[in-house]
């Protein structure tokens, strides 16, 4: 009686410090991986703040771009994106839709779905291609916003349909059967069950892969973006772009103002970070809403 | 058939003149067993599994000189159902009748294919990739599974409440409105009608009436159960399948569902799946009792009847071993 007791003390001792064990590496592991970002985000806040002012927002660049604002840059990304979003959002999320409550597992079906998956995967650069051959070349959209909105959108398009979907597939399947049992048509249920019910996941896969392309530089690089331009009056117009900019300033300009690079980091990551974070919230504030 | 049957009783029964009400027993489908409606005075006339069973049942119907009734409108008839998953058959050859404005409980052990058969009764079936139903599921003399008929149209007639609470993340108001809205009702007064007295018949008016608004989440598993229940009965059904509905439910809102279902099933068909016989013996007028007697073999309906007669003294001994709680 008393030697099994022991033993079973001696493994219960094990396990703990087992337990200890695996706790201390697991927080170390997190600690590594979340040091560089913080010093990035640290560092970018850090050196970026003290040029922040209206002017360098809302003032056109001074002194080849050595002084001034950055303006035309965020007017530019903000078109851009908004135009990407035009097009990619809705054909992403119908596609998702597809996907997810139409296409069901059929060997094609599955195909593309692989397809989407390893589209994700692609260098941003090699979309940059596609749109100059497709848009600008072929289509004669010429290197405009337009070019690269749909460079940008096809960029953003396996994301998104990637988001939709996944989003649409964990809507628990007793609130479609409860629906359909109703005598709702399928696209009633989708639209009226599904979809609501997945607006908060779908959602947020939409604008972190929008931020994603926002922040893109290499496609557009071939396909919009301008040295220096004034404000773009139009869809076909080149435009200045805050990844572009910053990349310029930071490898070509010869005597560049660090303060102008480190302001144009800081309004780049903050409207994307700012992006990513209303739609978390916004997330959250709709599970309290939809918790099953 | 209906026809069919009215001409057989009509020889059978000078007494019966009225077409809409047949009476006796269908002798043409004998080897399906019919039920008759609660209201049937004679519980033992009403059985029958094989053609002379039938036979001498119908005379003695005439004999007894009590008129067996059994309304063919909103009737369920099944003949030779079997279901299948794949390649595998999990349920086959079921023939029955099911009236309409009764109760009628689905008993036998877990996963025998009492949900699965309740299922073809609204088409659910369709939704499960690689389902497929064989053999006649008719409503009032059509086939549902004929390929003009419409699922859509056959769930708006048959309604179904599931065995764990599942209403949408909405608001009590729109759950309930949720099936007058998707056949284009629009008008807020009609809505509120509807609401009304669908949450009345479901017994939950009293405790929502001044909460509408409030989301479905917040109401207790019971409310909610009697939620889905309202809401599905705002489609006006004439059917309702219930798959263990109060399974997950406390003593008293299982009671409150029950004195529900007792007071539905004097107007509509109620068919109900439980593991609970007291529940059964309670709620239905009729019982069929499913088994699947090896996991190769696919279940089969072993006895139908008068859920009185199924209780107190069954046909068949599996039955008898199954209720008396010695397998299963
Ligand atoms: N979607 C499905 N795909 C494949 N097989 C299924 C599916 N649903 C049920 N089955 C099989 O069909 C048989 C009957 O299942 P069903 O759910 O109808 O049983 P049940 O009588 O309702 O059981 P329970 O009382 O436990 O709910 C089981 O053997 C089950 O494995
Ligand atoms: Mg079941």
């Amino acid at each position: 009686m008393r030697q099994p007791r022991q033993a079973l003390i001696g493994q219960v001792r094990r396990a703990r410090i087992a337990e200890v064990a695996a706790r201390v590496l697991l927080a170390v592991c997190l600690f590594c991986a979340a040091v560089p970002p913080i010093l990035v985000i640290g560092v970018i806040v850090w050196r970026g703040l003290p040029a922040i002012s209206l002017e360098f927002i809302f003032d056109m660049p001074k002194q080849s771009m050595t002084a001034g604002g950055i303006f035309p840059a965020i007017v530019g990304t903000a078109l851009l994106t908004l135009a990407t979003a035009l097009f990619a959002v809705p054909a992403g999320i119908a596609a998702g839709i597809y996907l997810a409550e139409y296409a069901g597992d059929s060997l094609l079906a599955r195909l593309i779905r692989l397809s989407i998956a390893n589209m994700a995967g692609v260098p941003s650069i090699v979309y940059g291609l596609f749109g100059l051959a497709a848009f600008v070349i072929t289509m004669h959209l010429r290197q405009s916003i337009l070019s690269g909105a749909l460079t940008l959108a096809c960029l953003s398009l396996p994301a998104i349909i990637t988001a939709t979907e996944e989003a649409l597939r964990q809507v628990p399947s007793e609130l479609r059967n409860a629906a359909l049992a109703l005598g709702a048509t399928k696209f009633q249920t989708i639209t009226r069950v599904i979809l609501p019910a997945a607006a908060p996941g779908a959602v947020t896969g939409v604008i972190l892969g929008l931020s994603r392309a926002a922040g893109e530089t290499a496609p557009i690089i071939v396909t919009a973006a301008a040295f220096y331009a004034p404000l773009p009056t139009g869809l076909m117009d080149k435009t200045m772009v805050l990844p572009y900019h910053l990349y310029i300033m930071a490898t070509q300009a010869v005597r560049s103002n660090n303060n102008v690079v480190w302001g144009t980091a800081l309004v780049l990551v903050a409207s994307t970070m700012g992006a990513a974070m209303a739609a978390a919230a916004w997330r959250s504030a709709q599970r309290r809403k939809l918790r099953w | 058939m209906v026809t069919d049957v009215l001409q057989a009783l009509r020889f059978a029964s000078p007494r019966a003149t009225d077409p809409e009400v047949a009476v006796g027993i269908d002798a043409e489908s004998a080897v399906v067993p019919h039920f008759a409606t609660h209201t049937a005075v004679s519980a033992e006339a009403v059985l029958c599994a094989n053609n002379t069973a039938a036979a001498s049942e119908a005379v003695r119907c005439e004999e007894g000189a009590q008129v067996v009734t059994r309304d063919l409108r909103g009737a369920f008839e099944l003949e030779g159902v079997s279901i299948r998953y794949g390649k595998e058959t999990v349920v086959s050859g079921v023939s029955m009748c099911i009236p309409s404005k009764s109760v009628t409980a689905l008993i036998g052990p877990s996963g025998c294919g009492k949900s699965t058969l309740l299922r073809c009764l609204n088409r659910m079936n369709d939704e499960i990739a690689g389902a497929a139903v064989t053999g006649a599921v008719r409503l009032e003399g059509v086939d549902i599974n004929d390929g003009k008929v419409d699922a859509v149209e056959v769930r708006s007639r048959v309604g179904m409440v599931f065995q764990r609470p599942n209403p949408f993340p909405m608001s009590i108001y729109d759950n309930v409105a949720f099936g007058p809205k998707t056949f284009g009702i629009r008008r807020r007064s009609e809505l509120n009608g509807i609401v009304e007295s669908a949450l009345r018949s479901a017994a939950l008016w009293s405790e929502v009436k001044d909460v509408l608004n409030k989301h479905a989440f917040e109401l207790s598993g019971g409310q909610q159960q009697r939620l889905c229940i309202a809401r599905a009965l705002a489609t006006e059904p004439e059917v309702l399948l219930m798959d263990e509905p109060a399974s997950a439910l406390d003593p008293v809102s299982t009671q409150q569902i029950e004195d529900t279902i007792a007071k539905l099933g004097q107007e509509m068909m109620i068919v109900i799946v439980t593991h609970n016989m007291q529940q059964a013996a309670r709620v239905s007028h009729q019982t069929a009792f499913m088994l699947r007697e090896s996991n190769e073999a696919p279940a089969e309906l072993i006895e139908t009847g008068d859920t009185k007669s199924i209780f107190t003294n069954p046909r068949d001994s599996r039955t008898e071993r199954y209720i008396t709680g010695r397998f299963g």
